[in-house]
């Protein structure tokens, strides 16, 4: 991936070449403004040291300033393993409600005969809007009220609702988005060559959108995966999730523990923006778009 | 046309109803099935989201400790115009009330939410509340020996302020004003003034971050749309991958980068540019939350202009050179002013996220950097002052949802992408 991809005129002047290497140096600072501060932390995470910079051994690549110390701590600590496990229960759950929720009312705001479609795509993108402490701060007061029915703050069920109702805006876009441009005359052909409807739902339109459903649970997992001001409203100390973990590590004094778990974070979104990104260009695939 | 208009409403299905009836039909229910999708998810979003957001709204003028407990106060102070004490009968009737709210345990939630308002207040209640059952009429020397407060009209004016069980009493407080005795907003001495300085700078700071972003991003994302999309796809997955981090990942990120005994500092004093002793102070204040903020909204930037650049053609350009117009020129008067729906969505949509940001300030703002949300968290979670949290979030709300219209309208909630 050269920079020198972009090309010049080949009568371009002096000042047009040299304009033109500045152009490429802004553009790798900024890239790397983008990317740096995530893979500063990853060699750090392998200090020995309890420091957060590099050591004179690290940068002379002594191996005896390497360790595994802060990942063998991130696992044997109790409470990582119990963070690890409640971030992952109520990722899944949110996901799987906001991923069912989320498409079916895609599928109803991308059929052309939507009422009012602007106006409920308005509503139901605005949880991704609504910055998060009025979202966070609303929800309490509503659990709060409800709490003589039933018991929402401090439950695993109250956290896996707020985080549903954050993570549908992604799977709507997402969803909305592989239908943008839906021939509906597809449906019509299926419905005339004898389908049902749930035929043509599971084999002309399901496979169509299912690279926008697995991009938009995937989304929501990651909203959920990474969310921490609801938790720390309306969660008790049963609910300690790796966000909250690493809040609370941010806050009071910071462990090198965090930047192992930050790289292991890390890792894991490159994964899912390798999932992502084969899904999109499959999709486009299959719509007849250009290959990426 | 009305020939075809005509023939139409003459026709009949084979079940004898006319066609244009039969059609109407179809099409309700079509749009019925449409609706039934949307439904369950809109359901669920009333419930779980506007719902609240109206529940905090509707605190933000709420009131009820006082009219609740105070009854016999309120009643005795209808009349009361606050040009000199009340008489005898409004003191018997806080008597008889706070020996009440004693009682019933509401004395101390009584106590606070007087105190929020006239700083000073809770001991006075609390002490004439422990003390109230013992006394005998006449009330009023008796309870001013107990606290000169009750000899203080604006006590009474505080009483009277919030006898009404809805009031904006706390919007008032959220900008920095206040009732007077005579129930007229004034602005609070300059030294007390916290909350409008805050927006000042929430604004000021999103707006950096803003501008910020979209000086950073402009070039990167017309690179981005330049390139063929093979080597492009390579480097939006710079851009992409940020975006699916953990915020608090990021965020940790900064706090290692720049800490004074961070990695840059570090990076400066080994090539001499500052000495050990000179090291810069880059985060835990404004300037750590700028960076870190804007870092982490640059993708919001770039995915939108990228879009709208894509679809310029470079035949533009060309023909501008052509004709004599210099580079610059080309890029300022041809390239540019296409670029503009790009451009306003990208700082429409940054700028929304920028004003309610809390996670990033309260890690890495220290004092000076600290945003309106972080005010909110603070009087929701430590001084439990809950009225005037949800005040000033009902202001960060209004703020938000004006953005959110306007970007609705000139770029549409449609086109929002996510890579």
């Amino acid at each position: 991936m050269s920079l020198s991809t972009i090309s010049l005129p080949d009568h371009a002047g002096p000042s047009e070449i040299i304009w033109h290497y500045i152009y490429i140096v802004i553009c790798t600072l900024v890239f790397m403004f983008l990317i740096a501060p995530l893979f500063v932390v990853i060699p750090l995470s392998f200090n020995a040291e309890p420091y957060f910079t590099f050591t004179k051994e690290m940068i002379s690549l002594k191996p005896e300033a390497f360790s595994l110390r802060w990942y063998q701590d991130f696992l044997s600590k109790e409470i990582w393993q119990v963070s690890i496990r409640n971030s992952f229960v109520i990722a899944f759950g949110s996901t799987i409600l906001a991923t069912f929720l989320g498409t079916l009312a895609a599928l109803g705001l991308s059929r052309p005969e939507m009422p009012y479609r602007a106006a409920f795509m308005g509503i139901l993108i605005s949880p991704m809007i609504v910055p998060l402490i009025i979202t966070a701060a609303g929800i309490f007061f509503f659990y709060a009220s409800l709490n003589d029915y039933v018991q929402m703050t401090g439950s695993y069920f109250g956290i896996i609702i707020a985080h549903t109702v954050l993570g549908t805006p992604f799977v709507v876009i997402t969803v909305t988005a592989t239908l943008f441009g839906f021939d509906q005359s597809l449906v019509r052909a299926g419905a005339m060559l004898g389908a049902d409807p749930t035929t043509v739902f599971f084999k002309i339109i399901m496979p169509l959108i299912l690279p926008g459903v697995i991009s938009g649970a995937l989304f929501a997992f990651v909203t959920s995966f990474d969310e921490v001001v609801v938790v720390l409203f309306v969660a008790s100390v049963d609910q300690q999730t790796i966000p909250r973990q690493m809040w609370a590590g941010i806050r009071e004094q910071i462990s090198p523990t965090i930047l192992a778990v930050a790289t292991i974070l890390i890792c894991v979104s490159i994964m899912l923006l390798a999932t992502v990104e084969l899904l999109r260009r499959r999709s486009e695939r299959l719509r007849g778009i250009s290959p990426g | 046309m009305t020939n075809a208009a005509n023939a139409i409403a003459g026709l009949e299905t084979a079940d004898g109803t006319p066609l244009k009836a039969a059609l109407a039909r179809a099409l309700r229910r079509k749009r019925m099935r449409a609706v039934l999708l949307v439904m369950p998810l809109f359901i669920f979003v009333f419930l779980t989201f506007l719902y609240p957001i109206g529940l905090m709204l509707f605190r933000s003028i709420d009131n009820p400790l006082v009219s609740e407990h105070m009854p016999r106060t309120v009643a005795a102070l209808k009349d009361w115009t606050a040009d000199d004490l009340p008489g005898e009968a409004a003191f018997a009737a806080l008597t008889q009330d706070l020996e009440d709210a004693r009682k019933s345990g509401a004395a101390g939630r009584l106590a606070t939410n007087l105190n929020y308002q006239t700083g000073g207040l809770r001991s006075t209640i609390t002490r004439t509340a422990r003390q109230a059952g013992k006394l005998e009429a006449p009330f009023k020397e008796k309870l001013i020996e107990i606290s000169p407060a009750w000899g203080n009209i604006e006590t009474w004016a505080t009483i009277k302020l919030l006898s009404d069980r809805f009031s904006m009493v706390q919007y008032a407080a959220a900008l920095d004003r206040k009732y007077d005795i005579h129930q007229n907003v004034v602005p609070l001495p300059e030294d007390q003034q916290i909350y409008v300085t805050l927006f000042m700078r929430t604004l000021w700071m999103s707006i950096v971050v803003t501008v910020s972003c979209l000086l950073l991003g402009f070039p990167i994302a017309y690179m981005l749309a330049s390139l063929p999309l093979k080597h492009s796809n390579l480097l939006m997955i710079l851009v992409l991958l940020p975006f699916w981090t953990s915020l608090l990942v990021r965020t940790t990120s900064w706090i290692v980068l720049l800490q004074t005994q961070g990695v840059l500092n570090d990076l400066m004093v080994f090539f001499h540019i500052i000495n050990d002793a000179g090291r810069v102070q880059l985060i835990f204040n404004a300037t750590g939350t700028v960076i870190a903020m804007t870092q982490i909204l640059l993708p919001f930037m770039v995915l939108p202009l990228y879009s709208v650049m894509k679809t310029i053609s470079p035949t533009y350009m060309r023909a501008a050179q052509s004709l004599g117009a210099h580079r610059f020129l080309a890029y300022g008067r041809v390239y540019l002013p296409q670029t503009l729906p790009g451009i306003g969505a990208g700082c429409l949509l940054v700028f929304i996220l920028a004003i309610g940001y809390y996670i990033t300030p309260a890690l890495v703002g220290g004092q000076d950097g600290q945003m309106i949300s972080n005010m909110i968290a603070f009087h929701m979670q430590k001084s439990l002052n809950w009225g005037l949290a949800a005040a000033l979030g009902g202001i960060l709300l209004v703020g938000v949802i004006i953005l959110y219209w306007v970007y609705n309208k000139i770029v549409g909630v449609e086109r929002l992408k996510l890579g």
